[in-house]
Parts: C-alpha cells; sequence; structure tokens
C-alpha cells in the first residue's frame, strides 16, 4: 500500500504554475527520487506535502488520511520528517541540543519550565547522532560545523519522530562526490533496515540512477515521466528537459547554493 | 448630533490628515529605502516648529512666517543629511536593534539641543499672516489656516508622486524600495542616493514641524509623542508607501474625527464619550489593520531583510568561576542597608537597581532567548505598577497582596492579550505594535482620569507595616528580583527555553520538528510581562506615587537600552545592565545638566564600539584570552 498519495497538486505564485496538476505515489519502504531541472517545482511539491504551502488544488494522503491543509507540525506529528534545501538547523544550539529538541516535541515536553535540558534524551540523542556519523561531534557548537555535517546533522533531526516518511530536499547539495555518496547509502539503509520512506531531490544522476528505486520527472510543474532508472534513462522527453535539446525546458539557473550537475 | 456636524467634523478630519501624513510620510520614504526605522523622526519634526518659531519672531511678518516655513524645511533636510553621513552610514549592515537604538540616541541629543538653544518654557507661535480669518461653513466656523492645511497634504502628496513618478532620483528610489540590492548592481553612488533619501525624509518632517507652528506650541515633549503618531501612519499605509501613508493618516484622521461627532452617546442605557476614544483610535486603527493585512494598507511583504548578525554562541550553564562571583555579589546586596548609616541614599538607590535588574530581566527574555523585539515593555511595568497602586488606594487591599498578587495579574492580563496579537508579527512590525500597545495603555491611564488619576496618577502608595522601613523594604525587592531571575533563568534552560530559542533561531525548521511557533511565543510573552508587572509594583510603593510617566515610551526604550548594555546574547547581561543603567542615569542627572545628551552619547558609543554589550564584550574577552593561553607562542 501507499504511504504517501499526491494528487492533482497544484499551485501558483502570482502567475507562475509552480507545480501543476501533479500525481504520483510513495510505496512503503520505497526510496523514491523527485528530480527536475532547476525551478520544475520540486521544493514547492515539498512545501505542499510538509504542510508550509497550502495547495490551490489536489490533496495529499498520508496512509490513506489527507493531511494537504494541515499546518507542520501537525503533518510531523502524523510521521512526516523533513529537511530543507537550504539545510535548516537550530544554529545557536550545541549539536546534541539540536537532537534533544526534536525529541523532546515528539515526546511532548516542550512545556516543561523546571528542569536544565542536558540530561533528558541524552543517550538516544547520541544513537541518533551516531546513525548519521555525527555521534563524535555532540557537543560541538552547531554554527561550527562543516556543511555537510549540517546536512548530516538536519537528518538525525528529522529521524527524532521516528517517521514513516522522510521528505529530503537535495540533501546531498553541498558535499563532494565521495560525502554525497556515503550520506545516500547511509540513507538508503535507513530504508531498508527500518522500513522508512524516503522522497528525495537530488541534482546528480549518478546518486539517483545508482540508488532510487523509483524516479519521478518534474519539468515547468509538470509530471513528464515516471519509472525505474533504465526507463527513465531511456526516456525522450526526459533527455529532452536534461540534454537541452528541448529549449523550451530551459530556464535561466536560480541561485542555488551547490553546483548543479546535470549528467 | 446633526449630520452638518458631522460633515463638519468630516473636514476638520481632511486638515488633521494633512498633518499626520506630513509626519508620517518621511518616516515611511526613509524605511523604503534604508530599511532603518527612525526614531528621530519625531525630533526631525520638533526641530522644524522650533526653527519656524524662531524665523517667524525673529525676522516677523509675512516673510518670517512663510519664509520661515521654506527655511525650516531646508535646514532640516540637512540635519537629516548629516545625521546619515555622521551615523547612519556606519550602521546599515547593523541588527536592526541597533540601527533603532542610534536613531533614538539621536532623539535624546536632539532633545536637549533643542533645551539649550530655546529652553523649556512652550513657545505658541504666531497667527498664519494672511490666514487669520475663519470662514463660515455649514454654520460653524472654520478657521482660514485649516482650510489650508486640507490641501497641503494632497498637494505633497502630488509633488512627491510626480517626484517618484518622473525623476531619475524617484526612479531610484522606487528601485531601492522594492530590492535594495539591485540599486548597488546598478552601479548607483549608494551612499549619495541614501543622504538625499534622508534629507528628503527629514525636511518633510521639518515642513510638517514648521506647518504646525500656529496650531500648537512648540513644546520639548512633540519628539517622543509624535512617535507613536508617525509610526502608526507608516505602519498602516504600508512601510514605504506614499500613498498608503495619506490613506492610512485619512482614515485615522476620519475615525478621530467621528468620535468627536459622536461625543458622549448613549447606548442600551449605558453613556459613553466617544471623544475620550480619540488617542486610541489610531492604535486600535493599527491593531486592526496589522491584523487583517500584517504588511499594511498599501505595503507589500518585505524581502527578506538580510541581517549580518552572527548566530549566537549556545547558553551554557554559568561556570563555578561565575556562580562564586554571583554568590559574592548576593552577600553584598544582602548586608548593603547596614551601610545606609554612613550613606543613606544606599538603600533608596539599592531598590531602584534592582527593580531595574528585574524589568531588564524580563525584557531580555522576550527579546534575547524569544528574538522578540518588544518596544512597549513600559506597558506591563506600568499595568503592574498601576494594579498593585490602586488594589491599595481603590480597592483596600494591603501591601503584599497588592504586590504579589494583583501586579502580575494585571501585567499577566496584558500580556496575554497583546501578545496574542504581537505573535502573530515579527520584526519590524512587531516593534512596531509592541509599541503601539505601549501607548495604547498610556492613553487610557492619561485620559481615565476617574479611575487611575490621569496626569496626576496615583498617589500615597506607601508600603504599610513592617514593610514601612526602608531597609525591610529593600530586602523584600531583593527577594523577589532574585526570585524573579533565577524563574526566568530556570525557564531559558529549562525545555520551554530551549524550544523558545529554536523558534528564535529557525521557525521554520522549528514547526518541521512540531513546534508551535506562536504558541510558544506567546507564553513567552506572557511569562516576561506577569514578572515584569512584578517588577512595576515593587516600584509603585518604592516610589509611593505611579505617574503616567511610568508607562511611557521613554521606559521601554530605557528597558531596550539596559539589555544591550549587558549584552543581549548572554544569560546573565541584563542583572549587570539593569542596575549599571540605572547608576548611570542616577549619576548623570544629578552631575550633568544635560544628562539626556551624556546618556545619548554612551548609547552611541555602545552601539558603535561595544555591540556584545558590556558582558557579552567579558565574555569575548576571557575566550580570546583563553585561546591565546592555549596556543603555543
Ligand atoms: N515563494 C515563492 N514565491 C514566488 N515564486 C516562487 C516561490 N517559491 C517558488 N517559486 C517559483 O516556483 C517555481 C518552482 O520553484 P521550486 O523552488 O519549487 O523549484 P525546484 O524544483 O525546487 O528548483 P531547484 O532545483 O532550483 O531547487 C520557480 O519558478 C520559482 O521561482
Ligand atoms: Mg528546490
Amino acid at each position: 500500500m501507499s504511504v504517501l498519495e499526491v494528487a492533482g497538486l497544484a499551485k501558483s505564485f502570482g502567475g507562475v504554475k509552480a507545480v501543476d496538476g501533479v500525481t504520483f505515489n510513495v510505496e512503503r519502504g520505497e526510496f523514491l527520487a523527485l528530480i527536475g531541472p532547476n525551478g520544475a517545482g520540486k521544493s514547492t511539491c515539498f512545501n505542499m506535502i510538509n504542510g508550509q504551502l497550502t495547495p490551490d488544488a489536489g490533496d495529499v494522503r498520508l496512509d490513506g488520511r489527507s493531511i494537504a491543509r494541515l499546518s507542520p507540525r501537525q503533518i510531523w506529528s502524523a510521521g512526516v520528517g523533513r529537511t530543507f534545501q537550504i539545510a535548516a538547523t537550530f544554529a545557536s544550539f550545541t549539536v546534541i541540543e539540536n537532537v534533544q529538541m526534536a525529541l523532546l516535541s515528539h515526546r511532548g515536553e516542550v512545556y516543561r519550565f523546571v528542569g536544565g535540558v542536558g540530561p533528558r534524551h541524552r543517550e538516544e540523542a547520541i544513537a541518533l547522532l551516531d546513525r548519521v556519523g555525527m555521534a563524535d561531534q555532540s557537543y560541538r557548537s552547531s554554527r561550527e560545523l562543516a556543511y555537510g555535517d549540517v546536512k548530516r546533522l538536519e537528518l538525525a533531526i528529522a529521524l527524532a519522530n521516528d517517521p514513516k516518511l522522510l521528505l529530503m530536499d537535495e540533501p546531498t547539495a553541498g558535499m563532494a562526490t565521495k560525502e554525497r555518496n556515503e550520506l545516500i547509502a547511509l540513507v538508503k539503509r535507513l530504508v531498508v533496515e527500518h522500513g522508512i520512506s524516503v522522497l528525495f531531490t537530488e541534482h546528480s544522476m549518478d546518486v539517483v540512477f545508482t540508488f532510487a528505486d523509483r524516479i519521478v520527472v518534474l519539468a515547468r510543474g509538470r509530471l513528464i515521466a515516471e519509472g525505474d532508472a533504465a526507463s527513465i534513462r531511456a526516456n525522450k522527453d526526459v533527455q529532452a528537459v536534461y540534454l537541452g535539446t528541448g529549449k523550451v525546458f530551459e530556464r535561466k539557473g536560480a541561485a542555488r547554493p551547490s553546483g548543479a550537475q546535470a549528467p | 448630533m446633526t449630520i452638518d456636524a458631522l460633515l463638519f467634523q468630516a473636514l476638520n478630519g481632511l486638515a488633521s490628515a494633512s498633518s499626520l501624513f506630513l509626519i508620517g510620510v518621511g518616516l515611511s520614504i526613509i524605511f523604503g529605502v534604508s530599511r532603518i526605522v527612525n526614531m528621530a523622526h519625531g525630533s526631525l519634526y520638533m526641530l522644524g516648529i522650533y526653527i519656524a518659531y524662531s524665523c517667524a519672531t525673529h525676522i516677523g511678518g509675512a516673510f518670517g512666517f512663510w519664509g520661515g516655513i521654506v527655511i525650516s524645511t531646508l535646514l532640516v533636510a540637512a540635519i537629516g543629511a548629516m545625521i546619515e553621513i555622521v551615523l547612519l552610514r556606519r550602521i546599515y549592515r547593523a541588527p536592526e536593534l541597533f540601527q533603532l537604538l542610534a536613531t533614538f540616541a539621536v532623539v535624546l541629543v536632539v532633545s536637549d539641543l533643542t533645551l539649550w538653544i530655546w529652553g523649556n518654557e512652550d513657545l505658541l507661535g504666531p497667527r498664519a499672516p494672511g490666514m487669520t480669518g475663519a470662514v463660515e461653513i455649514l454654520g460653524r466656523r472654520m478657521p482660514t489656516y485649516d482650510i489650508f492645511m486640507m490641501f497641503v497634504g494632497p498637494a505633497v502628496l502630488l509633488v512627491l508622486y510626480w517626484l517618484l513618478a518622473r525623476t531619475r532620483f524617484g526612479r531610484l528610489i522606487r528601485a531601492a524600495t522594492q530590492d535594495r540590492e539591485m540599486v548597488g548592481a546598478l552601479g548607483v553612488d549608494q551612499a549619495r542616493l541614501f543622504t538625499l533619501v534622508f534629507a528628503l525624509g527629514a525636511g518633510l518632517a521639518g515642513l510638517g514641524g514648521a506647518l504646525q507652528l500656529p496650531r500648537e506650541p512648540a513644546n520639548l515633549a512633540i519628539d517622543l509623542n509624535l512617535i507613536g503618531d508617525a509610526f502608526v501612519v507608516v505602519v498602516v499605509g504600508g512601510m514605504g508607501s506614499i500613498t498608503g501613508a495619506y490613506l492610512a493618516a485619512l482614515i485615522i484622521a476620519e475615525i478621530k474625527a467621528l468620535c468627536i461627532a459622536l461625543g458622549a452617546q448613549t447606548i442600551f442605557g449605558v453613556s459613553f464619550n466617544f471623544s475620550r476614544l480619540t488617542l486610541v483610535a489610531e492604535f486600535l486603527v493599527m491593531a486592526v489593520v496589522l491584523i487583517v493585512r500584517p504588511y499594511g494598507l498599501m505595503g507589500r511583504a518585505q524581502g527578506l531583510i538580510r541581517t549580518l548578525a552572527i548566530p549566537e554562541e549556545p547558553v551554557r550553564a554559568a561556570d563555578a568561576m561565575t556562580k562564586g562571583l554571583a554568590g559574592i555579589v548576593l552577600a553584598v546586596l544582602v548586608v548593603m542597608p547596614l551601610a545606609s548609616a554612613y550613606w543613606p541614599y544606599a538603600t533608596v538607590l539599592g531598590i531602584d537597581m534592582l527593580i531595574a535588574a528585574l524589568f531588564a530581566t524580563s525584557l531580555h527574555f522576550i527579546k534575547g532567548p524569544g528574538g522578540m523585539h518588544s518596544f512597549g515593555h513600559a506597558a506591563y511595568f506600568g499595568l503592574g505598577a498601576y494594579g498593585a497602586g490602586l488594589a491599595v488606594k481603590a480597592g483596600g487591599l494591603s501591601t503584599m497582596p497588592a504586590l504579589l498578587v494583583v501586579a502580575p495579574l494585571a501585567a499577566f492580563a496584558g500580556a496575554a492579550l497583546f501578545g496574542w496579537f504581537c505573535v502573530r508579527l515579527s520584526g519590524v512590525y512587531l516593534a512596531m505594535l509592541t509599541l503601539a500597545f505601549g501607548q495604547i495603555v498610556w492613553s487610557i491611564v492619561y485620559q481615565w482620569e476617574t479611575f487611575t488619576g490621569g496626569s496626576n496618577g496615583v498617589v500615597g502608595v506607601w508600603p504599610q507595616g513592617l514593610l514601612a522601613d526602608r531597609s525591610i523594604y529593600y530586602w523584600l525587592v531583593l527577594a523577589l528580583t532574585v526570585s524573579g531571575v533565577m524563574f526566568l533563568r530556570t525557564v531559558i534552560f529549562a525545555p520551554f527555553g530551549l524550544g523558545l530559542r529554536a523558534v528564535r533561531d529557525n521557525p521554520l525548521r522549528a514547526a518541521a520538528i512540531g513546534l508551535d511557533v506562536r504558541r510558544i511565543q506567546w507564553i513567552a510573552f506572557i511569562l516576561a510581562g506577569t514578572v515584569c508587572g512584578v517588577a512595576g509594583g515593587l516600584y509603585a510603593f518604592a516610589k509611593g506615587s505611579i505617574s503616567p510617566e511610568t508607562i511611557h515610551v521613554g521606559r521601554s526604550i530605557d528597558g531596550i537600552v539596559m539589555v544591550l548594555l549587558g549584552g543581549l546574547q548572554t544569560v546573565s547581561g541584563p542583572v549587570i545592565g539593569g542596575p549599571l543603567f540605572t547608576l548611570l542615569q542616577d549619576t548623570l542627572i544629578r552631575q550633568v545638566s544635560y544628562w539626556r545628551a551624556a546618556l545619548g552619547i554612551v548609547i552611541l558609543i555602545i552601539v558603535l564600539v561595544f555591540p556584545q554589550g558590556v558582558v557579552g564584550s567579558i565574555a569575548h574577552w576571557r575566550q580570546w584570552l583563553a585561546e591565546r593561553a592555549r596556543r603555543p607562542a
């Protein structure tokens, strides 16, 4: 059964149709890549799925229940974790406090006014950091971290509520190739070992074709192809978008924190 | 009330709208381009009135009056340009709060400069030559000058409109208002553009002030009283929009006129005097507009304002040295009343300093960990003070219940109500709204004479029984201050405090891990307000009387200076900053006749030289020394 069903999702900004009637599913335990050139509408899709934006039309269902008009907070409680394209952590916290915060929220312990945070859920936080290979940096201040480490910390935060679905917007942006492959291999392990379903966007085609179970391709807000690596590689429309033969798909490169890699 | 009376008041409203428009429009233009909220705008307006007064009386005649208006406009424009070149240019990249403070320092300096030049008497100017008569309209007499004023606003609006639409300077202003970075990219001399824009905005303030001369005496309170009006016009209209500013001025002036026209009415058997609402009306309009249209009537959502502030360091629990030091200080504080045998003033000053510490700590709580820049914290201080004072005078309660129950409860109610609105906004808009609520409380207290004593305030609020002894009262203040400070400190380190800091650091991330951003901020707002109420209650009994001064914007700003003096990013900062500020102010008031200017200069030094505050600078230093020691030479 599908964990996530996205049906006819649409969103415009002013006159621009950023997402235009997109429909796809994420199956349980699936590692699904959402790809497309800059400005295709990937982040906007993510923002609607996690409740940050309200869709103009369409529906999002998690385990059959509609979550399309819930707040990010409610969607998180329903079991959706999220990482952002530009990694979002709490810069004034230590690394471990970042994870402790998520754990406190998950346990409904935010409204406690006495008793320091220090020992609360410390072991669990370290275990989560260990999962992303950050345990040895637990007590560093998170604003001093290298960008790749911030991304991994963000993953640990997103895992704190045992999500059934993880949304990862360009988890490897700003990482070197080796680091990139390691992180994706790590996420893939989470999928296999813990049965988490992951929807991610990624600009490196190597990563996508090597790791993704299935691939959904967006261009100018529309879904243009869907399938496994081989079929996407062979798809004429996709080639047109990515190889630049179809000028219609070319957009002015939006400002991106990473070097986008077109294969 | 007749239709004629209503129409007449509506016409009057048009004249007031022109005044309001001139007050706000310059501020709006300046903000649009430079993103600086110029607190000194009221001071520029005040200078306009004074300069026009001097011209009108020294030169005299029609030329002195009308020429004086031109001279004021140009002179104030030049002063604005000078302020931009000497001060603001250095702080465009500083955090918002520092910009606000720097311009507030200008308020203080200008205030004393005006006092020095013109003295502290109210100065009533002559009537406008050629417009001394009145015209009969709808059976009532309307001064000719008011009719002239009706047309001034729209005329200035048209000129500005032409300037913005047709000239290169205007096009640059519009471009910069929409996207500040773009102007730099166009290869325009930004520094010159900003200077000119400041001159334009300041000149408009000067013009507004000068035109007001026949209608109100020049006086030293104008600067602060006007900031509220100016902010309201800008925020309601939408920052950077001149048409919005006129629309806002018109709406506010007409609503006020309607209140006056309605006068005393009986509704459902209850008689109510609507003219009382005039002071509050504009702030109510602002609150409603901000909630319905958070960026004002004609404003657009601000592009993300990039601040270059470095993210804060993690807060760490106090180390042994800090704890030891705190213990020593506390011990000294406990035995301090014994010194009063040699220095009787010690206890009095000590009480003031402790209250300041509690006040500053409560403000720091929402500013530092909460990241909400309140410009109206005096409201909760005032609610606590008036709550306690009235509980004793009107309610017949004794000191302790008034202090421990009524004061915090009154502040709690205010903070819960106002905070609910405030947490729906952020940044400059939140700052403006807190200021507006502060002014609402002030206006209500000022106008509700039968209950609050109006401008006389409440007198004879002395502590009773044992507490009548100064030393014992001092110990009570000490105990409550220490408890309050420790309480807020505990909360900062508790899960809730972590949540509050999380929301400040990154609201998006916070919401994405299930934190209820608004609710957390609201609770923080209420906690801070309630603790501040206790400080207010203590203040009432320490002074024996309360006046509307207790709630004035001046106190809110004092609080901000206290917090910054201690350092925004340190938990223990306000405990030092509050008392230090009180000591400084106390000393300055007694030693220096122009203490406001001196205080202004102190603030400028903080902003330009010690942006991290005293405690922050010490911490920075210690870290630097430690790092040097670790590094082999
Ligand atoms: N808040 C917004 N306001 C206006 N337009 C927006 C907004 N967010 C996105 N857009 C526009 O919507 C379109 C889709 O943007 P989106 O960020 O979803 O693309 P993306 O696929 O994530 O691109 P990238 O690979 O660069 O991250 C773009 O044209 C973008 O300019
Ligand atoms: Mg994106």
